[in-house]
């Protein structure tokens, strides 16, 4: 079962009706290095690009409001391209994208953490009150506090060492919360944005997509398991 | 032994420094040409805007200092050009101002379609310095160039049956790509542009036909040629582009009330007490400042304007 083998660490259980694919997939440390690497650059440019043009005045008429929107479409975009790494894993049977997932959904923690600092300082200069009024009464921002409310467990919990402590089968289940964050965040801006505004729809689309292929893979093995035929490489539950 | 060194290049090939400052206008508009084609010729900066004079009102300007006219001409909203806020000064040069018609019609003795040159011509303009607030909770100081609506309006005499009036942007899909069909047909608005207002809120002083800002003619994305400015209500209030006048006897059905009537009511006067549904409209940023300031009852024009709502529930009247 694949469920004994940490999920995050590497290459997915070998299987020998498949052995070459899976051999071709299987990612080396030098190959993990590299990939990481990538993850660290691609994360952290788009803070780059944000900072340099704060520094160089070059954010319009309204900075504080550019540097909010930017840093949440990013922790949208970081939040699902995490949930994509599992999927790959699914349909194509690739093994190296599971071993990024943990760093795409911390640095989706960092950009929400910046989002929230900025909206609390920047915003509204630790105005407590109204912040707390708007949390109660204005559902897109109670939603958007859930999503980032709901990371906090899953950062603290992202360590290998914590992996061990809780055990894989409680920490996968522990970080399917993820599904959840994905959807309050995904909500938070279909109702902040006005009308005629699409992306938040692209958005909520790609994470119907990347649940779907989880349910989908989920309801497989319900029913292979009915038939009461074992599938090897199929055996494994969906994990965020 | 001297030694006499030719220097490498003559001074006359030195380049000339306005060239070299130049170099990057021309590797933009190098790049645009290759990038966007015959659109790119389109695509370079219009000429700039022909200054209009017009005397200051000081008894209908604010004493606050005006936003920078480079924030009030790129963040706009005019979903015409797009939901965004950079679109309309991007695409701003798909719209042609000239020749231009407004048609004012409807309820009145004496209807006449006005040529755009003529209105601007027909009665004394003046700059006024008013506060602009944005349903967004944003808000800019923008010193206008317009005459008062109701100068227009007496002049085609409404009849004693107009109760409103009714503000219709063009509609021309060519010249305001927003109009275009996005995906799937859907349209961001229901086009085109309807506006409109009580015709006491048309007939008051403060209601400024506006033909340009900051001493110059209207850019077009702040709604050239003409547009009106209605200072204690909420900027989508003040239709933009407009082509025709209508005096009418029933409240006008508007395009944010059609596209979202429990967001946005007729009369969208600015009210701190009352939030939109979805945030609160106590606090706003003035463009270019830091913290958020109060937003004060009618923008600031209660003085002036509140004894039109005179026994009106202004929770139910949104």
């Amino acid at each position: 079962m694949a469920s004994h083998t940490p999920p995050l660490l590497g290459s997915a259980p070998a299987q020998p009706w498949r052995s070459s694919i899976s051999g071709v997939s299987r990612v080396t440390r030098r190959g993990r290095i590299v990939l990481k690497t990538a993850v660290w650059v691609g994360a952290l440019a788009p803070l780059g690009w944000l900072l340099y043009r704060t520094a160089t005045d070059r954010l319009g008429a309204n900075p504080i409001d550019e540097i909010t929107d930017r840093l949440g479409d990013w922790t949208l975009r970081l939040l699902l391209v995490s949930l994509t790494m599992t999927p790959l894993r699914l349909l194509f049977d690739l093994s190296w994208p599971v071993t990024l997932r943990r760093l795409l959904g911390l640095f989706a923690f960092f950009y929400a953490s910046l989002h929230l600092s900025v909206w609390m300082v920047l915003d509204h200069f630790f105005d407590w009150p109204t912040m707390g009024a708007d949390v109660v009464k204005r559902p897109y921002i109670t939603v958007g506090m859930t999503a980032l409310l709901l990371l906090i467990p899953l950062a603290v919990t992202s360590t290998t060492g914590m992996i061990r402590r809780l055990g894989a089968r409680a920490w996968r289940r522990l970080h399917r919360l993820v599904y959840l964050a994905a959807i309050a965040a995904v909500l938070h801006y279909l109702w902040l944005a006005k009308v005629g505004v699409l992306d938040p729809y692209w958005y909520a689309a790609a994470l119907v997509v990347l649940l779907g292929v989880r349910g989908w893979d989920v309801a497989r093995r319900a029913v292979r398991r009915r038939r009461g035929r074992s599938v090897p490489g199929v055996s494994s539950p969906a994990t965020p | 032994m001297l030694i006499r060194k030719a220097p490498r290049f003559k001074s006359s090939e030195i380049t000339d420094e306005r060239v070299y400052l130049d170099r990057r206008t021309f590797m933009a508009g190098t790049a645009a040409l290759v990038l966007g084609g015959g659109e790119a010729l389109a695509a370079t900066p219009p000429a700039p805007l022909a200054p209009l004079k017009a005397a200051r009102s000081e008894a209908f300007s604010v004493k606050e200092p005006a936003t920078k006219e480079e924030s009030a001409t790129t963040y706009n909203n005019f979903y015409e050009f797009g939901v965004n806020k950079e679109d309309p000064s991007r695409l701003a040069h798909t719209l042609r101002t000239r020749p231009w018609t407004v048609k004012v019609e409807g309820l009145v003795g004496k209807p006449k379609t006005f040529d755009i040159d003529e209105l601007i011509r027909l009665f004394p303009l003046e700059e006024r310095v008013y506060a602009l607030r944005c349903v967004e909770a944003w808000s800019m100081i923008i010193p206008w160039i317009g005459f008062p609506l109701a100068s227009l309006l007496k002049r085609v005499e409404p009849t004693s049956q107009a109760k409103f009036v009714e503000f219709t942007t063009l509609q021309d899909p060519e010249q305001f790509p927003g109009q275009k069909p996005g995906l799937f047909g859907m349209s961001s608005l229901d086009w085109p542009y309807i506006e409109g207002l009580r015709l006491d809120e048309a007939l008051h002083p403060l209601t400024l036909l506006t033909v340009g800002m900051y001493g110059r003619m209207l850019p077009n994305q702040n709604g050239a040629p003409v547009r009106v400015v209605i200072p204690w209500k909420y900027g989508f209030k003040s239709a933009k582009s407009i082509v025709r006048i209508r005096v009418v006897a029933d409240q006008p059905k508007t395009a944010w009330e059609k596209a979202s009537p429990q967001e946005y009511g007729f009369y969208s006067n600015v009210n701190p007490n009352v939030s939109h549904p979805r945030w609160s409209q106590a606090t706003e940023r003035r463009i270019g400042e830091f913290r958020r300031r109060n937003t004060p009852m009618f923008n600031g024009y209660a003085d002036q304007v509140a004894s039109l709502y005179t026994g009106l529930d202004l929770k139910k009247f949104y």
